[in-house]
């Protein structure tokens, strides 16, 4: 089992990163954009018997070391996801 | 008193913060090793500044998980000092021995030059020979110091008077330019509510000697070592 892990800052959470990212977005000409956030992800190999199993360990994982949830939140997908997918996934156009 | 100096992997203000309290203040110092779960008997604990663990993932955060920073715990529970300077102070952060957290500066630059800081308390183990109000200069040297926390859990540092701290301008007055990377309340160093774990982005062991032009920062440690000189006292 794969886990896909995204954290990123929390949303009433100034991120000076994601503003200097969205200000360089729109000054190349993307006028469209709302707003960014800059975070990490975390592409985690499971050795596990069930769903149930992994969701609990990686909300574990989450709150005692990925994600600072001062300042963070996270999401994460689990799946049997092949080699290579994590990196093409919205890589489309 | 005897003091200890936490040596992480990539801890790089560790053999500062042993000079000022070896050959400044003149205090029995020893290093501790990251990976060791006791403190050898030290009172005073000190968390150095650097890039412990390269600060993956966050700065301080795998440094908190580290052996040490379990006794280091158990150490500020039972009322022992600790003092987390720099990456110090973030470990102290993430370990949750401290609330808030940090992000980027605002400028996303690494911020290396002296700053004002007022002195907000004197009644403190730490503070006890500054004056309350008292501006010092003292160096800062990090890219990740803007301080952060709920604006309730921020008002509560303010109601029990945790803000040890702030950035303000030479002239002492509060000021958004300033507040060099934009922290909550211009927040540079906070104490937990007992008043014995202080964790602060500036630098005073490099602010401890005339010769280095600049001695602010040694009524800190002059500060400790009259606490702890007190407490034993009390204790007999």
């Amino acid at each position: 089992m794969r886990a896909k892990v995204t954290v990123y800052p929390r949303q009433e959470v100034l991120d000076p990163q994601g503003r200097a990212v969205h200000q360089a977005l729109e000054r190349i000409g993307f006028a469209t954009v709302e707003d960014v956030r800059v975070g990490r992800s975390f592409d985690i190999h499971l050795d596990v018997e069930s769903q149930d199993e992994a969701n609990d360990l990686v909300h574990r994982m989450c709150r005692k070391l990925l994600c600072n949830q001062v300042v963070e939140d996270y999401e994460f997908e689990l799946g049997e996801f092949e080699r290579g997918e994590l990196d093409l996934a919205g890589a489309d156009g | 008193m005897k003091c200890g100096v936490v040596v992480f992997p990539g801890s790089n203000c560790d053999h500062d913060a042993y000079h000022v309290l070896e050959q400044v203040m003149e205090l029995e110092v020893e290093f501790l090793w990251h990976d060791q779960d006791h403190l050898n008997g030290c009172d005073l604990v000190v968390l150095p500044g650097g890039f412990a663990y390269g600060d993956y993932l966050r700065a301080g955060a795998l440094a908190a998980l580290s052996p040490v920073m379990g006794a280091v715990k158990r150490h500020g529970q039972a009322g022992g000092w600790v003092l987390g300077i720099c990456n110090g102070f973030q470990m102290l952060l993430e370990s949750g021995m401290l609330p808030g957290a940090m992000r980027l500066n605002r400028s996303l630059r690494f911020e290396c030059r002296d700053v004002w800081l007022r002195v907000e308390r004197s009644d403190l183990g730490f503070t006890s020979d500054y004056e309350a109000g008292q501006l010092i200069r003292v160096p800062i040297a990090h890219a990740e110091g803007n301080y952060i926390d709920s604006d309730s859990a921020l008002d509560e540092l303010e109601e029990n008077r945790q803000v040890v701290f702030r950035y303000v301008a030479p002239d002492g007055s509060d000021s958004d330019e300033a507040n060099i990377n934009g922290s909550a309340r211009a927040i540079a160093g906070i104490v937990n509510k007992q008043g014995n774990v202080l964790g602060m982005m500036p630098h005073p062991e490099r602010c401890s000697e005339e010769i280095l032009g600049n001695s602010d920062g040694l009524p800190l440690f002059r500060s400790l070592l009259r606490a702890s000189r007190e407490a034993m006292r009390m204790a007999q």
